[in-house]
């Protein structure tokens, strides 16, 4: 009897002990995302150039690659991601219950999202914005000839608001022809009942190819409202917060530096001290975040820089070939700014 | 004298009254008007098929592996081509499929052996499938066991998640729906109330709603950290659902079973589970297949709603194609085929239901 009190006293105890080292281990994202091996990344349930499976069932696109470029900083194998599709409603949700642990689902940073849903942005990997389509016998090579035109526009979204606020700030008269599909808005365009059809420019391209002429249309370069599309993390762990902001600064970076997934072996030997600071070649910036030193490298040679990313899902080596626009970098006219490495 | 006994030898029957040309005069031409509308049937028919078989067979591109292989005159069927296995087994790592055809190849043969009657141990084979296969079923298709990977359900999809859903959802809802339907029924106030509560909330909320607060609501009332699988929680929510409409089903067939044949059996000193179980429940099923199995094809066509969570049916697959940027603008091919694939399970189920029926019968069908 006395033995098994004991017995019993040292298995209540034991079982304190490992409930309470649990505890501790769930402690912050990085350590549980260590433990699970994995990234778990809510992604769109399908949208084209952004994320979508391919044909073999793997997860594409330039949202996609925020999430792979995450994992390859942290885990150093870009596919140790978990993806987990989410629609519009359901995605703040499962990033504030814990069921991912970032967002990366095209989602516009507003001021709402970022102050009342306890989750932060962490960074723009994708502006866009409202622009137009033309018919391209219109001969129209701006929006500002727009005046008078019948312009195919899918209903209840912002996009029906932000029509009307342009043109009546810049004075011109239109008239909406209202759709409720994004197919029912493209079918309208085809079959002739307006000049335009408006949307995200992101949108546009991919409806653009769905005409049966896809040459016989052109996206005018007005854009017309912002819509900063990024990834999107939990409040409360500031460490898991740095991560994924400077997983995408890195992308960026690499880019201004010239360093791509193909030169990025070289590149450890460059002399340049941006490019050795980046690489962990000249210090180590990992450590303050719990990262190895080659976290970037881990980036760059497996996901790539950013404009490989643009260029590889929706910029001119896909098939929705949307021009770098208002993404060129800073340096070249663009909004693509990061913060220095050092 | 000798009665002359030489058979009249047989006659066909004439023209005109046998063979197609007959049958073809009985029911399409048997009068001016009749004609009339056969004709216009006939040119009616003509007008809609001409552009459906010209678009989906004679124009369509069959063969190939890209989107530069259509000809985008008809229906572009290398893209359901390229996608098939995907259409099939969702996001599923390709060298564990042969774990799905096992489990859907072992769910067929124990249903075979059920629906064949000249087999034998069909007391033993029935709990195998009731009891023993959906346990073997989760640990092949999950895998953590017996040197399996593990494949997380989020990987799970396509016609393969479509049937997981729709079995688990009639098979766990039928016997749901008895106990509740003969709970509703029940002389026990406490009994009764519980059941006509259960029935009536889970029938008064579309199943939209509840697989939405399954998702949405659901993790917001749990500690941080912990997660209940989705698909799980699609299962419980559709197993619920549908076992409210089950009850009612049932119910309604207990209804058409003479009061007298349970007093009958009670007057024979049967105990309630025996009066239910031999006498009013064998009269009562059988009755009830054709409610039944409305009710299971609508549940079958219901499971695309799951799309809405996130996860990967037979739709919500097809859907998820058509926003790869490789294949943008081949939405009817996808919805074709998916509308195709669903009509044939639809279709099979309600000619199996007819011959159960038929099978079934004893005299009670008017």
């Amino acid at each position: 009897m006395q033995y098994n009190k004991k017995k019993w006293v040292m298995l209540t105890s034991a079982a304190a002990l490992t409930l309470g080292t649990a505890g501790l281990a769930s402690a912050t994202t990085l350590e549980d995302m260590r433990e699970n091996g994995a990234v778990q990344c809510g992604v769109s349930d399908g949208l084209p150039g952004f994320s979508a499976p391919d044909d073999e069932g793997n997860w594409q696109g330039i949202d996609v690659d925020v999430c792979r470029a995450v994992a390859a900083a942290v885990l150093g194998d870009a596919d140790a991601v978990r993806y987990v599709s989410l629609n519009a409603v359901e995605r703040f949700t499962a990033l504030q219950s814990g069921e991912v642990d970032m967002l990366s689902r095209n989602t516009t940073w507003t001021t709402t999202r970022d102050t009342t849903l306890g989750l932060n942005f962490t960074g723009t990997n994708f502006y866009d914005g409202q622009g137009f389509l033309v018919s391209r016998d219109l001969g129209i090579s701006s929006a500002g000839e727009l005046d008078g035109a019948a312009i195919c526009v899918q209903s209840g979204t912002t996009t029906e608001l932000n029509l009307a606020d342009y043109f009546r700030a810049n004075d011109m008269e239109f008239q909406p022809i209202v759709f409720d599909t994004s197919e029912q808005t493209v079918g309208g365009f085809e079959a002739g009942r307006c000049d335009v059809l408006t949307s995200d420019t992101s949108q546009l391209a991919a409806l653009r190819i769905q005409l049966s002429d896809p040459g016989g249309a052109v996206i005018l370069p007005e854009v017309i409202s912002k819509e900063p599309l990024g990834p999107v993390v939990r409040q409360g762990d500031d460490q898991w917060f740095n991560i994924v902001k400077w997983s995408l600064f890195a992308m960026i970076n690499a880019e201004e530096l010239g360093i791509s997934s193909d030169n990025v072996d070289d590149m450890l030997d460059s002399e340049n001290p941006n490019v050795a600071r980046l690489l962990g070649q000249d210090g180590n910036y990992g450590e303050s975040m719990g990262l190895e030193a080659d976290w970037a490298y881990n980036i760059i040679s497996q996901v790539g820089n950013y404009g490989e990313i643009y260029d590889r899902n929706v910029g001119m080596d896909s098939p929705l070939e949307i021009e770098r626009g208002v993404n060129r970098l800073w340096t070249e006219g663009g909004l693509q700014y990061a913060p220095p490495v050092r | 004298m000798t009665h002359n006994e030489t058979v009249i030898p047989e006659r066909p029957a004439p023209r005109l009254t046998v063979g197609p040309l007959a049958w073809l005069r009985a029911n399409l031409f048997s009068g001016p008007v009749n004609s009339l509308f056969t004709l216009l049937g006939l040119y009616l028919l003509y007008l809609l098929l001409t552009p459906a078989i010209q678009w989906a067979l004679i124009d369509a591109d069959w063969i190939g592996t890209s989107r530069d292989d259509c000809s985008r005159e008809g229906a572009c069927w290398v893209f359901v081509n390229a996608r098939l296995g995907q259409f099939v087994y969702g996001l599923y790592p390709g060298g564990e499929i042969w774990r799905i055809n096992l489990m859907f190849a072992t769910f067929a043969a124990l249903l075979a052996w059920l629906a064949i009657p000249r087999l034998p141990f069909k007391r033993w084979v029935a709990p195998v499938t009731l009891v023993a296969f959906p346990v073997f079923a989760y640990v092949l298709l999950y895998g953590g066991h017996f040197g399996l990977p593990v494949v997380e359900t989020h990987r799970w999809g396509g016609l393969s998640l479509t049937l997981i859903l729709a079995t688990v959802g009639m098979v766990a809802a039928l016997p749901i729906g008895i106990v509740l339907a003969l709970g509703r029924r029940s002389q026990m106030p406490i009994v009764r109330s519980v059941c006509v509560v259960f029935i009536e909330f889970w029938r008064g909320v579309p199943l939209i709603t509840i697989l939405f607060m399954a998702s949405v609501m659901l993790p917001l009332f749990l500690p941080t950290g912990m997660t209940i699988d989705r698909l799980v929680r699609a299962l419980i929510g559709i197993t619920l659902f549908q076992s409210a409409y089950m009850a009612e089903v049932v119910r309604g067939g207990l209804q058409a079973i003479p009061r007298g044949q349970e007093e009958a059996a009670a007057a024979l000193g049967m105990g309630y589970w025996q009066r239910m179980g031999l006498i009013v429940l064998p009269q009562a099923l059988k009755m009830m297949i054709p409610g039944i199995v409305n009710t299971f094809i609508s549940l079958f066509k219901d499971t695309t709603l799951v799309m809405i969570i996130g996860l990967f049916d037979l739709l919500g697959i097809v859907q998820a194609a058509l926003s790869d940027s490789r294949w943008l603008g081949f939405a009817v091919e996808g919805y074709v085929f998916a509308a195709l694939m669903f009509w044939i399970f639809c279709f099979s189920m309600s000619r199996y239901s007819q011959y159960l029926e038929k099978k079934l019968h004893t005299g009670h069908k008017r």
